[in-house]
């Protein structure tokens, strides 16, 4: 499948800039794999050493969070947008 | 033909914020500020490569994004991710949290690189920094299940290479202490005799004191220092016993500590009141000197902000040059850096209104 994939502002650096990339993948491990081995290192940016996701990352795809349904392994379909997004803190 | 670089002082700032590196000639008065550079990160430590005398490695932080290595070959015009940061080995149970401290090697292997991370573990890379791999060693070491962290979380922040005994060195772990290892890491022991810890049942423990900073004289590789939660401490037989030299100092407590680069017993502390209240005593921020390895102290005050001062360090804070006379440098909490080209006689104040000083450290060109 290949999946559209939104890139934060923090982790341009590590795709030459590029904010939305497309790449093939069935599900979301495969896709953070995929743009791994595109970007090596990116995506222990996303995911910690243990495989999780870390605690102040969301991965979106299309509108649902993948944490409400099922995590990292959550199906692709052609055409999904995915999107990572740095959970918002202020104060 | 290459052009030469011109000799220059090169000041290295990791802060909250990004790094900095601030710039000026041998004379120290003209400096120049450049950078953020990895901004929004929260870099953690700096450390310049002797070897080739180019490369900046960076412990590159992020609440989002996890710990990661970056290296520059430019003085921080472009960095480079590792591709293979520090890591525990998948299913361990165990995540890197923060990289605090990298360290080059030896100059006999030059793409070899040592990082210290919380939770408290050594990484080797021996190819200059892009990849990374745990010394397990340490990390099965048997007291591993009782280790303690610090208020700044389980962090090995302090990496000391014996360059007289190539197979021996150093790590500092708070709140565990010092290890010491003969074999390049195969098999690491437990250093801290007579080092206390006041806030454990055991008030001299065999592990559990809280090193802040442990340094090697280079002159001198059996003397080593360490400023230490209670009290500052010096050893002569290569950390197989210490002897408290905090007498003299205002108080026990503080964070960073520096060589003098040329002269052996020669080092600088910057003392803060105390554990719960970390700022520095009596209202006035001040760095003291010894020239006899902690027998004696000088307060080193000139040109420092004047009472009513509130400031502190972090435990990478302070640095020298490798001129003659040696430069000091103090970077601050609060986003300061003072600097002596004098060898801590006088002080003036280089910058300010940065964010939070988490590392100094230099690059001389000459």
């Amino acid at each position: 499948m290949l999946v559209r994939v939104k890139i934060p502002v923090a982790l341009l650096a590590y795709t030459e800039n590029k904010p939305e990339l497309r790449i093939q993948a069935r599900t979301v491990d495969e896709l953070l794999r995929n743009l791994d081995e595109r970007f090596p290192g990116l995506s222990a940016f996303i995911m910690n050493e243990n495989g999780e996701l870390r605690r102040y990352v969301n991965i979106f795809v299309n509108e649902g969070d993948i944490r409400s349904g099922d995590g990292l392994i959550t199906p692709l379909k052609e055409g999904d947008l995915v999107s990572i997004v740095p959970a918002v803190a202020g104060g | 033909m290459a052009k030469k670089r011109k000799s220059e002082v090169n000041v290295l700032l990791g802060t909250r914020k990004g790094a900095f590196i601030l710039q000026s000639g041998v004379r120290r008065n003209v400096w120049r500020i450049k950078g953020p550079f990895l901004r929004g990160a929260s870099v953690f430590h700096m450390s310049f490569d002797k070897r080739d005398r180019k490369t900046i490695y960076a412990a590159v932080n992020s609440g989002h994004f996890g710990p990661t290595v970056q290296m520059s070959r430019d003085f921080g015009r472009t960095w480079a991710n590792a591709e293979k940061p520090p890591r525990f080995p998948e299913n361990s149970g165990l995540n890197v949290e923060n990289v605090w401290h990298i360290e080059p090697g030896r100059s006999d292997e030059p793409d070899v690189v040592y990082a210290g991370v919380d939770p408290a573990a050594l990484f080797r890379s021996s190819d200059g920094g892009n990849s990374w791999e745990l010394n397990e060693n340490l990390n099965n070491h048997p007291t591993r299940s009782k280790w303690m962290p610090g208020a700044g979380g389980l962090c090995l922040h302090s990496i000391v290479l014996d360059p007289s005994h190539l197979k021996r060195m150093y790590v500092g772990i708070s709140s565990v202490g010092v290890f010491k290892s003969e074999d390049a890491g195969k098999t690491w022991d437990l250093k801290n005799k007579n080092v206390r810890a006041d806030f454990a049942p055991v008030k001299y423990p065999e592990f559990g004191q809280c090193v802040h900073k442990l340094v090697m004289d280079p002159k001198k590789p059996c003397s080593l220092y360490q400023q230490n939660h209670c009290g500052v401490y010096r050893s002569e037989d290569a950390a197989e016993s210490w002897v408290e030299i905090t007498e003299g100092l205002p108080s026990q407590f503080g964070f960073p500590l520096a060589i003098h680069p040329h002269d052996s017993d020669r080092f600088y502390v910057v003392p803060e009141e105390g554990d719960f209240f970390r700022a520095t005593p009596n209202r006035q921020f001040a760095v003291y000197e010894t020239q006899n390895a902690g027998r004696t102290w000088a307060r080193r005050s000139k040109g420092l902000p004047a009472r009513g001062s509130y400031l502190g360090c972090f435990r990478e804070g302070m640095a020298t040059d490798e001129l003659d006379p040696a430069g000091v440098y103090v970077g601050t909490r609060m986003g300061h850096v003072f600097y002596s080209a004098d060898e801590g006689k006088t002080w003036r104040l280089l910058t300010q209104w940065l964010p939070p000083i988490h590392s100094v450290s230099t690059a001389t060109i000459t």
